[in-house]
């Protein structure tokens, strides 16, 4: 069921000269008042509130449909007594018994919350609190970004409009000239959630000020980097605010067409979105005259196809004019020449996101968040080894220890913290004297990493840090388009090193090798891509160069991860039940029943499902 | 047979008529890949060579597109898809062990199909599911928490799926 009330506390304002469009109530509608019976609320007069409230319901036959409810001390006995009615969590508080006709007349038939009631909240990111607060998970989070995501049902647009949804688009086209809403969003101190953090209001600016003519807006949801998924469940979760956020931004910068370039391998986000657009277009939030003004816009998905590259603007925006993503020297900056040669706007999804909030509580509001040179708060894709995975929005500021112990609940299985890994292909590995880094754009990047479109990889000492920096460095190469020689070339020969020194032909001067190639191919790529591919194995080796000596010397891999420098022996623990000679599929594996077997260091392929299969800890890997 | 891929070649013909309709009609090229990918399965060189002369592209440019782009497949597929999750997430919960399990299970490298073409085995960047590493896709299903054992068992599933159908 969706929530039913809209315009939730915004009513009497301005913003009516363009009412939001409803589409009829659905009847049946079930209302559930908790009325505060408290020892406070009563001393002002709860008890008889809730008599007239019965005899109310009673005279307009609905005791059927709404069910009312006493509650305990609420806490806010300075705005007592208080009424809460849901769906939509609305909070009436200083309530006298002469109110109680006008919010059931007012509420409960004709679904308009009375707005002088109603207890304000300060700021949208509340409600989610309200909801979710008392979980461990959620305490040190602040969710600006993903405020509305399990909250609200994403394929049903009056639900978003309980949620204040597409007012911000109402007050930008009746309060506000395009330069206003460009310098609110320079006010907050926004930056770019996809990975490099430019000054998103500048962005903007630039754009703002081309020539009039077709511009276009576009959001990239071309979520490429391994590890982050925030922006998969941004539209998974709330559509609907990524629209909110483009139009204003197509209002802003003079444009009227949108694009959202998403990864194909989203489907259910596809889905959703294409559900959002229609239901936005049925309501007048896109096409033409939008809520009744003069601006006119409308949103495209185009679906990506799979190359990591098109995360980079110019070759997202070469991607979809039909062609291969490949990028472009910039100058000249989408801003400028960009899809189709128009000047053209290309945020991302998070950043998308935040505009609503900021047009709404305002840019200065939001720039109290977060720290000196960072405004607002950042989501992370937590994963890897840490107790809970998932996504955690923070403040800018917090450090990666709050992040991986406090919010993710540390390493499980008793094993020991390594280094957490940010920023993806692109980012680097950070080890425990860095875990009270404060997180925003320039501390990870003194420290070595990058904030990246925030992925979070937990990693602890099962992971052999070398065989993760050819990992990533195998995936950039993969991934390189081929354009410039350095990216294209330098990854190849970084990728050989390292699969060297995994497989233990690793020779000394190839780590200073690996040094001297990543800070050329840092210099002299010409996207983004090439130029942090180097990031992972540079931070690496400056972190954990003890393990490249290993590896290289001693040919010794700490972890246990690289099989080449791995032998498999049984020891004294085994029974002789035989399990592991059925799992091996080469038959390295002798020994009778009820005895002690032995495994042929010639014959083993070092698979490991001896390891795994065996029950009494009687493999081991050394 | 014959008949079922002329409508399919009717449709795709639909659609790029209809994309032909619309401005920058080029920049549709890669919706009308993903839309001949969806109806063969993966891109035949008759219907490549379609698509290059109802858009008026370049075969050469074509290819060059289809090439770049790992989603599309130019070699006939299996009934089911196995995408294995390569991500940092599931790489480091695992994903190579599972990786490997599948194919010894399979007997098919990365990028083949299997001869009784029910399966074939990819490698995916990063399916989004990092929370439940080490993840499969298998056609359009999610598969989470596997291991080199749990995702034999669901192949055997499949197996038995297909025979049953």
């Amino acid at each position: 069921m969706g929530f039913q009330n809209t315009e939730t506390k915004n009513s009497g304002n301005i913003h009516f000269g363009m009412r939001i469009e409803r589409k009829a109530t659905v009847p049946e509608v079930h209302y559930k008042i908790t009325l505060c019976d408290g020892t406070s609320c009563i001393r002002k007069q709860s008890k008889q509130i809730h008599q007239i409230l019965d005899q109310e319901l009673r005279k307009r036959n609905l005791k059927e449909v709404v069910s009312v409810h006493l509650s305990g001390c609420l806490g806010m006995c300075a705005k007592g007594p208080i009424l809460i009615i849901n769906p939509g969590y609305v909070m009436y508080g200083n309530i006298t018994e002469a109110d109680i006709p006008e919010i059931v007349e007012s509420h409960l038939v004709h679904d308009t919350p009375v707005a002088r009631l109603m207890v304000e909240e300060n700021h949208l990111y509340n409600r989610f609190f309200r909801i979710f607060g008392d979980v461990d998970f959620f305490g040190k989070q602040m969710r600006i970004t993903l405020r509305n995501c399990g909250i609200i049902d994403p394929e049903n647009i009056d639900d978003y409009l309980s949620v204040r949804g597409y007012e911000a688009l109402a007050k930008v086209l009746t309060d506000m000239k395009p330069e206003q809403v460009v310098s609110e969003v320079k006010k907050s101190g926004l930056r770019g959630r996809g990975g490099a953090g430019f000054p998103t209001g500048m962005k903007w600016e630039f754009t703002a000020k081309q020539p009039a003519g077709e511009k276009y807006v576009i959001c990239n949801a071309d979520e490429g980097d391994p590890g982050a998924f925030m922006d998969r469940s941004a539209i998974e979760g709330d559509p609907h605010t990524v629209l909110e956020g483009m139009i204003i931004g197509g209002y802003a910068v003079g444009s009227s067409r949108g694009v959202v370039y998403i990864r194909a391998e989203y489907p259910l986000a596809i889905k959703r979105l294409e559900k959002a657009i229609a239901a936005a277009r049925e309501h007048g939030f896109l096409g033409q005259n939008i809520l009744g003004s003069n601006f006119s816009f409308d949103i495209e998905i185009r679906l990506g196809a799979g190359a990591f590259v098109c995360g980079e603007e110019t070759a997202l925006i070469h991607s979809i004019e039909g062609s291969r993503g490949m990028p472009r020297p910039r100058p000249p900056f989408p801003a400028v020449s960009g899809l189709f040669g128009r000047p053209t706007l290309i945020n991302n999804v998070e950043t998308w996101a935040n505009i609503p909030v900021i047009i709404l509580d305002g840019g200065e509001w939001f720039s109290g968040i977060g720290t000196q040179g960072s405004k607002g708060t950042k989501v992370f894709a937590l994963a890897g080894k840490v107790r809970n995975t998932g996504l955690v929005e923070v403040p800018m500021g917090t450090t990666l220890r709050e992040i991986v112990f406090d919010i993710g609940g540390g390493i499980p299985n008793g094993r020991k913290f390594k280094a957490v890994q940010t920023g993806g292909p692109s980012g680097g590995c950070l080890p425990e004297p860095y875990l009270d880094t404060p997180i925003d754009y320039e501390s990870l990047a003194k420290a070595g990493s990058i904030m990246g479109s925030g992925g979070m990889i937990v990693i602890d000492e099962d992971s052999c840090m070398v065989n993760i920096a050819r990992f990533f460095i195998e995936f950039t190469q993969s991934e390189s388009c081929g354009k410039c020689a350095p990216c294209r070339e330098g990854t190849r020969r970084m990728l050989e090193i390292l699969t060297r020194i995994t497989e233990g032909k690793g020779c000394p001067e190839d780590i200073d090798k690996l040094e001297r190639l990543g800070a050329m191919i840092k210099k002299s790529s010409l996207c983004g891509l090439g130029q942090s591919a180097p990031n992972p194995i540079l931070s690496t080796i400056k972190n954990f160069r003890e393990e490249y000596e290993e590896h290289v010397n001693q040919k010794k891999c700490r972890a246990g991860v690289c099989a080449a420098m791995l032998s498999y022996t049984i020891n004294d623990n085994c029974v002789g039940c035989g399990a592991c000679k059925r799992a091996c599929p080469v038959n390295a594996i002798d020994g009778t029943r009820k005895e002690k077997h032995h495994i042929d260091p010639n014959k083993c392929i070092k698979c490991g499902q001896c390891y795994s299969v065996c029950k009494f800890s009687a493999v081991a890997k050394a | 047979m014959v008949e079922m891929a002329q409508e399919k070649m009717d449709e795709l013909r639909t659609f790029i008529a209809a994309c032909m309709q619309k401005e920058y009609s080029d920049s549709y090229l890669i919706a009308v890949l993903h839309k001949a990918q969806e109806l063969f399965g993966y891109l035949p060189v008759e219907v490549m060579d379609e698509v290059a002369q109802r858009m008026n592209i370049p075969t050469a440019h074509l290819w060059g597109v289809a090439t770049f782009y790992h989603y599309f497949n130019l070699k006939p597929i299996g009934k089911y898809v196995i995408s294995v999750c390569l991500g940092t997430a599931c790489y480091v919960k695992g994903a190579t062990e599972v990786l490997e399990a599948i194919k010894r299970e399979l007997g098919v490298e990365i990028g083949q199909t299997t001869a009784d073409n029910l399966f074939t085995l990819h490698e995916a960047r990063c399916l989004g599911a990092c929370g439940i590493a080490p993840v499969i896709m298998i056609n359009d299903k999610i598969y989470g928490e596997l291991d080199a054992k749990k995702v034999v068992a669901l192949i055997n599933q499949y197996r038995k799926t297909a025979q049953v159908a």
